[in-house]
């Protein structure tokens, strides 16, 4: 069998990861449950009234997405490096910052995709109005990109800990605030009929910058993580 | 220029030069913050509008201002101790982060109790109070994250890598004023054009912001000669500083 080429090797890696990710059906449901439970949550804190929701919905729905993505982000690289194939990834030659890519957009596929696609039904709930839910999905699509991204700088540098839980969220949960103020921003202003494009520019423009600089971190931080 | 900077990553040369420095800069430091505390305090005009309670902004603005400049000197001292591996500037990264933190603190404080007289509210959530809370935790972030590694070469390490990640923050902090503009007037100290405060004012604040620079390169001094010792507590030159302090 012929060596892979690295565009080939990376192709694997994803299949590898989306996969492994399939094996496991419940672990891509987990963050829609979690996503449909807490959304019915705000309802009955803050009352079903129809206006309060709709006022309430942009804000919400981010926040819930965002905290999804938090929570799954912290096992993104547990199984490999508890059964050492991280290891065997920092030992191949492949380029470490095209695997730490591959990580983050198996991540995304699997958690923050399906958000976006599945985020127009919540929203019809929380009685947000139909013509702001193409800038609800368009801006979950990019942001929650740019969340896995961070994500995974967060995981990668708690890998190795034992007690990563409450300590990812410390750390990756200063860094998601720009994405959650112009997430919602968009959202907020498609409801009041404000232009969404400039909005969503701003997180296209948020989300090149993570994929250039983010991966250097997560391959720096799992080489720390590998070490310690 | 190269052989001074193969002893700064040197903790014998480095912990000597910072003991010396101590002992002059820290007696100025503290006469500059007496004087421009009681020159800002007492001598200076109550604000024809914000009467005396302006005059927190002595401490407010100066806290602000150095904790900012904490962030980078921690992300520089960071990038250094990945890209050259000096454990020095390790020690500077594990050293600033507390301090910043108390310093951001402060000046969150310090805003409130100014905020509480002139705005009415003791909290707002614009821009700026609001990248400020993020600086906190950003700083609160590097010290959770040292504090849990047991090997504690990588903790410095992994350290770097978040506040080099956390300094796309400081931009955005810089601006924020610019950009939501709220409650919080945009800065009115300027290195070019003419400053929009008094200029009775302004030297006592600008005396104050020396003063807690000052300040912080004590703090961060003495807090990098703890850390040496620690480290280098199994090393030959601790054990003969500890001895020849014992004797005398």
């Amino acid at each position: 069998m012929n060596a892979p080429g690295t565009a080939g090797f990376f192709l694997r890696l994803l299949r590898r990861q989306l996969v492994l990710a399939l094996r496991r059906p419940i672990e891509i449901i987990n963050p829609l449950l979690f996503f449909a439970i807490v959304m019915a949550l705000f309802p009955l804190g803050l009352g079903p009234a129809p206006d309060t929701l709709a006022a309430f919905a942009p804000g919400v729905l981010w926040i819930i997405a965002l905290l999804a993505c938090l929570l799954t982000s912290e096992s993104v690289f547990r199984g490999d490096f508890e059964d050492g194939s991280l290891e065997q990834l920092l030992l191949s030659p492949q380029p470490l910052y095209f695997s730490a890519l591959t990580y983050s957009t198996a991540h995304w596929l699997t958690t923050g995709l399906l958000l976006a696609l599945v985020s127009p039904v919540f929203a019809l709930m929380l009685n947000l109005p139909a013509s702001a839910i193409p800038a609800l999905a368009a801006s979950l699509f990019l942001g929650t990109g740019i969340l896995s991204l961070i994500g995974c700088i967060g995981a990668a540098l708690t890998v190795g800990l034992k007690r990563g839980g409450m300590l990812i969220s410390l750390l990756v949960l200063p860094l998601y605030v720009p994405v959650l103020i112009f997430g919602s921003a968009a959202v907020r202003g498609a409801v009041e009929g404000i232009p969404v494009a400039p909005y969503l520019a701003i997180l296209g423009a948020m989300l090149s910058l993570g994929i250039a600089l983010a991966p250097l971190a997560v391959a720096a931080g799992l080489r720390i993580s590998l070490d310690a | 220029m190269w052989s001074f900077f193969h002893k700064l990553g040197s903790p014998p040369w480095l912990y000597a030069i910072s003991g010396s420095i101590l002992r002059w800069l820290l007696p100025i430091t503290l006469l500059a913050l007496f004087v421009g505390a009681a020159w800002g305090l007492l001598f200076t005009a109550p604000d024809f509008r914000q009467g005396n309670s302006y005059r927190i902004i002595y401490i407010h603005v100066p806290t602000s201002v150095v904790s900012l400049a904490a962030y980078y000197i921690m992300a520089i001292a960071g990038a250094i101790s990945l890209i050259w591996r000096m454990k020095m500037a390790d020690v500077a990264m594990r050293a600033t982060a507390p301090i910043g933190a108390a310093l951001t603190f402060t000046a969150l404080l310090t805003g409130g109790i100014w905020g509480e007289p002139t705005w009415g509210t003791w909290w707002v959530w614009d821009g700026r109070t609001t990248s400020m809370l993020v600086l906190l935790f950003l700083y609160l972030g590097v010290v959770a994250l040292y504090e849990a590694y047991d090997n504690k070469e990588a903790a410095s390490k992994a350290c770097a890598v978040l506040s080099l990640v956390g300094t796309v923050n400081i931009p955005i902090i810089y601006k924020s004023v610019d950009w939501w503009y709220s409650l919080h007037q945009p800065a009115s100290i300027k290195f070019t054009g003419e400053s929009a405060i008094d200029s009775s004012m302004l030297y006592p604040l600008l005396l104050m912001i020396c003063a807690f620079y000052a300040l912080f390169t004590c703090c961060l001094l003495m807090n990098m000669r703890a850390e040496i010792l620690q480290r280098e507590s199994r090393t030959g030159w601790v054990r003969k500083l500890v001895a020849s302090k014992g004797d005398s």
